[in-house]
C-alpha cells in the first residue's frame, strides 16, 4: 500500500531506532488494598513492537491503562514522549492525544455515523476543518478497508468491522503509539482475522505497538518483544522465537502449556 | 390427515382464515362495540338526567359565581364574577403552580440525580436519604405537611421574618418587591430581544467557522457575555428605568409588592421536590446508563471532560432521560389537583368544586375538568415529543 508510510510516518520514524518514546520505571498501583501493579519497568523504542500476555487478573490491561491515564498510578515515573504523566490535566491531554487506544468492547459512539466517529476528535482535539478531517477519516477507513460503510452507524456493523473502525478513529489522531487491550478477544473466530491483518499492516508501517493479546501467531510475526506477567509483576521478556521455545521462568512455563495445549 | 385446500372451504371460513380480511373484520368489530356501547352510556345519562329534572347545558357558566377567590395573581376577580371567569381563574392557577412546579423540579432533580452520582460519600448518602423518605411518602401527605409548617410554625405577618426589610416570610406567605417598568424600559427590553438575536446569529457563525477552518469559539460564554453586556449597558444608558415596589406592613398585614400565598407556597414546593426526586432517579439513570467505556474511549482520543459530557454522554443519556421525563411532568401537573387539599384555588377547587356544589352541575364541570388538564398534558407531551425527535438518534 503506497500511502502507509506517509500516512503514518513510518519511514522517518523508524529510521531513529533508539530513541526512547516510553519509559516506566518503579511503578506501583493498587486497587484499594489489592496491588494490581508491583515495580514495573519497561523502556519502549520508537517503533518497537510489544505484546503482553499473561493469565487474567496479572495486570497486563491495567498497565497499558496507565500510560494514557485512564488509571492512574501511585508511585514511580511514566515518561511518554518526554513529557511525565502527573496529575497536571494538560500534560495528559497532550498525551492521550499523541497515543492511541483500542479497546476490548470496541467503545464507539453509537449516536454518531461511523465517519462522525472518527471526525469527532480531529474536529473538536485538534481543530481541523470538517472537510479535512473527513478526507483523512476516509483514508484511514480505506485503510482498513471499510470506507463503503461511513455513513452507517456502528450497531449496523459486524463486531469485526467495528473494530477496523475503532483502529481508524484512534488513527485519525495521528497517533505515536497504539495501545491494544485485548482487540480480539470479544470477536468470532472468523472476525479475529480481518482486524489481526489490519494490525499487521499497521506494525509493518513502522508504529510503535504495545498489544494485549493471547494471538501467540500474531506475537510471532511481529513482535520485537513478548512480556509475560503474572501477579502484577513483568516476569520475564525476550524476543518471540526465544519467548515460546525457550521459556525461562516456570510460571511462563506453565501459562504457555497451558495456551498452547489447544 | 390433509389440510383442507383452501377453496374448498365455506365462505365465511374462507374470509376468517385470509390474514388481511381477518384484520379488517375485527377492526369493524371492535370500533361498532366501543361506539354501541357509547350510545348506550350517553343514552342512560340523557334519561337519567331527565328523570331528575336536570337538563345538560353549559348556561350556568354565564351566572355569578358568588364565591371568592383568594389567589388570582393574573386577572382580576370579584364574587359577581361568572363561573367562566372562575374557571379562568382555575386554569391560570393551575398553568401557574404547574409551570412554576416542572421549571424548579427539573434544576432541583438534575441537580440531586448529579450529586446522587457523587464520589463524595456523605452527600451520596444524604441525597439517597431524602430520596427514598420523599419518593415512598404519598405527594397528598408532603402537601399537607409543607402548608402545616407555612400556616403554623412562621409568625404572623406583624413579627414577619425579615430579609433586608424587603423581603417578609410570615404565616400569610412570601412578600416579595415587584419590579415596576418606568419610562425607557421598553428600549431595554427591545436591546434584550436584540441582544439574543445576536447571540443566536453569532452560534450559528460560529459553527460555520469552525466547519470550515476548524477554530473553535467559547460559543456559551460569548453568548452569555453578549446578552448580559448588552442589556445591562441599555439599562444604566436609559437610567435604570426600574423601581421597587416594596411590600410594607400596613395593618394585620402586607400591602404592596408581590405576595406568594401560604397555599400556593406549600404546593410549590411539595410538588416540587417530591416530583425533583422522581427526576433525580431518572437523571442518575440516564447517565449511568451510558457505558464507563464511551468516556473512557473519548478521553483516549484525547476529548476534555466537558465536551466528552458535550458531544458523546449527554446525547446518549438524553435519549433515555427523555420519555420518563415527559411522565413526570405530566404526573406533577394532575398531582396539583390536590390543591384542593390546602384551599390552593386551581381548577379541580374552582369549577370542579366551588362551582359544582353551587350550581349541582356534575357533568359539566366535571367535563370541564378533565377536558382542561387533557389539553394541558397533551400539550405537554406533543412539546415533549418534538424535543424528543430533535434529539433522538438512528440506531440501525
Amino acid at each position: 500500500m503506497a500511502t502507509v508510510d506517509e500516512t503514518a510516518g513510518g519511514a522517518t520514524r523508524a529510521s531513529d531506532p533508539a530513541e526512547t518514546i516510553i519509559s516506566i520505571q518503579g511503578m506501583h498501583k493498587w486497587f484499594g488494598q489489592f496491588h494490581v501493579l508491583k515495580d514495573i519497568n519497561l523502556d519502549v523504542k520508537q517503533g518497537e513492537r510489544i505484546v503482553i500476555c499473561g493469565p487474567s487478573g496479572s495486570g497486563k490491561s491495567t498497565l497499558i491503562r496507565c500510560i494514557n491515564r485512564l488509571e492512574e498510578h501511585q508511585q514511580g515515573s511514566i515518561v511518554v514522549e518526554g513529557t511525565e504523566l502527573t496529575s497536571d490535566l494538560k500534560n495528559i491531554e497532550i498525551i492521550r492525544s499523541e497515543v492511541g487506544m483500542v479497546f476490548q468492547q470496541f467503545n464507539l459512539f453509537p449516536h454518531l455515523t461511523v465517519l462522525d466517529n472518527c471526525t469527532l476528535a480531529p474536529i473538536w482535539v485538534r481543530k481541523m476543518p470538517k472537510a479535512e478531517a473527513q478526507e483523512v477519516a476516509m483514508s484511514y477507513l480505506e485503510r482498513v478497508r471499510i470506507p463503503e460503510q461511513a455513513e452507517k452507524f456502528p450497531g449496523q456493523l459486524s463486531g469485526g468491522q467495528q473494530q477496523r473502525v475503532a483502529i481508524a478513529r484512534s488513527l485519525c489522531m495521528n497517533p505515536r503509539i497504539m495501545l491494544f487491550d485485548e482487540p480480539t478477544s470479544a470477536l468470532d473466530p472468523e472476525m479475529i482475522k480481518e482486524v489481526l491483518d489490519v494490525m499487521v499492516e499497521l506494525a509493518e508501517s513502522g508504529m510503535t505497538m504495545l498489544v494485549v493479546t493471547h494471538e501467540m501467531g500474531f506475537a510471532t510475526a511481529v513482535a520485537h518483544r513478548v512480556i509475560f506477567m503474572d501477579e502484577g509483576e513483568i516476569i520475564e521478556q525476550n524476543a518471540p522465537g526465544e519467548f515460546f521455545n525457550n521459556p525461562q521462568h516456570e510460571r511462563t512455563k506453565l501459562f504457555l502449556s497451558q495456551i498452547l495445549s489447544h | 390427515m390433509a389440510a383442507v385446500p383452501i377453496e374448498n372451504r365455506g365462505l365465511i371460513s374462507r374470509l376468517w382464515g385470509h390474514q388481511e380480511t381477518r384484520s379488517v373484520i375485527v377492526q369493524v368489530l371492535t370500533v361498532a362495540v366501543v361506539f354501541a356501547v357509547l350510545a348506550l352510556v350517553l343514552r342512560n345519562v340523557v334519561i337519567n338526567l331527565e328523570a331528575i329534572g336536570k337538563e345538560f347545558s353549559f348556561s350556568f357558566l354565564s351566572a355569578p359565581a358568588a364565591y371568592d377567590i383568594t389567589f388570582s395573581p393574573f386577572i382580576e376577580y370579584s364574587s359577581r364574577d361568572t363561573h367562566l371567569v372562575a374557571a379562568a381563574v382555575g386554569i391560570l392557577n393551575t398553568l401557574l403552580v404547574a409551570v412554576c412546579g416542572i421549571v424548579a423540579a427539573t434544576l432541583l432533580g438534575v441537580t440531586m440525580g448529579i450529586l446522587r452520582l457523587s464520589r463524595n460519600w456523605l452527600v451520596n448518602r444524604i441525597v439517597y436519604v431524602f430520596l427514598e423518605f420523599t419518593r415512598n411518602v404519598p405527594v397528598l401527605l408532603h402537601i399537607l405537611l409543607v402548608h402545616g409548617i407555612v400556616v403554623t410554625t412562621l409568625p404572623a405577618p406583624r413579627k414577619a421574618i425579615d430579609i433586608g426589610e424587603t423581603m417578609f416570610i410570615s404565616n400569610r406567605g412570601l412578600y416579595v418587591p415587584s419590579p415596576v417598568l418606568e419610562a425607557g424600559s421598553g428600549i431595554v427590553i427591545a436591546v434584550l430581544v436584540a441582544a439574543i438575536v445576536a447571540a443566536a446569529l453569532f452560534r450559528r457563525w460560529a459553527k460555520r467557522v469552525q466547519v470550515e477552518t476548524g477554530k473553535i469559539y467559547p460559543v456559551f460564554w460569548t453568548c452569555s457575555g453578549i446578552i448580559v453586556v448588552a442589556t445591562a449597558f441599555a439599562f444604566v444608558v436609559m437610567g435604570a428605568p426600574l423601581s421597587w415596589d416594596v411590600p410594607a406592613l400596613k395593618g394585620f398585614n402586607f400591602r404592596g409588592g408581590m405576595a406568594l400565598k401560604p397555599e400556593f407556597l406549600a404546593l410549590w414546593l411539595a410538588l416540587t421536590y417530591y416530583t425533583a426526586c422522581f427526576i433525580a432517579e431518572i437523571v442518575r439513570a440516564g447517565i449511568l446508563a451510558v457505558s464507563h467505556g464511551q468516556t473512557e474511549a473519548a478521553y483516549a482520543l484525547g476529548v476534555r471532560p466537558n465536551r466528552n459530557l458535550q458531544l458523546v454522554v449527554l446525547p446518549q443519556a438524553l435519549r433515555i432521560i427523555i420519555p420518563p421525563l415527559v411522565s413526570q411532568y405530566l404526573n406533577l401537573t394532575k398531582n396539583s389537583s390536590l390543591a384542593i387539599a390546602i384551599g390552593y384555588m386551581d381548577i379541580t377547587a374552582t369549577i370542579g368544586g366551588i362551582s359544582l356544589m353551587q350550581t349541582g352541575k356534575e357533568m359539566e364541570t366535571m367535563i370541564i375538568v378533565m377536558g382542561v388538564y387533557l389539553v394541558i398534558s397533551l400539550l405537554i407531551s406533543f412539546f415533549m415529543n418534538w424535543f424528543n425527535r430533535s434529539i433522538r438518534y438512528k440506531e440501525r
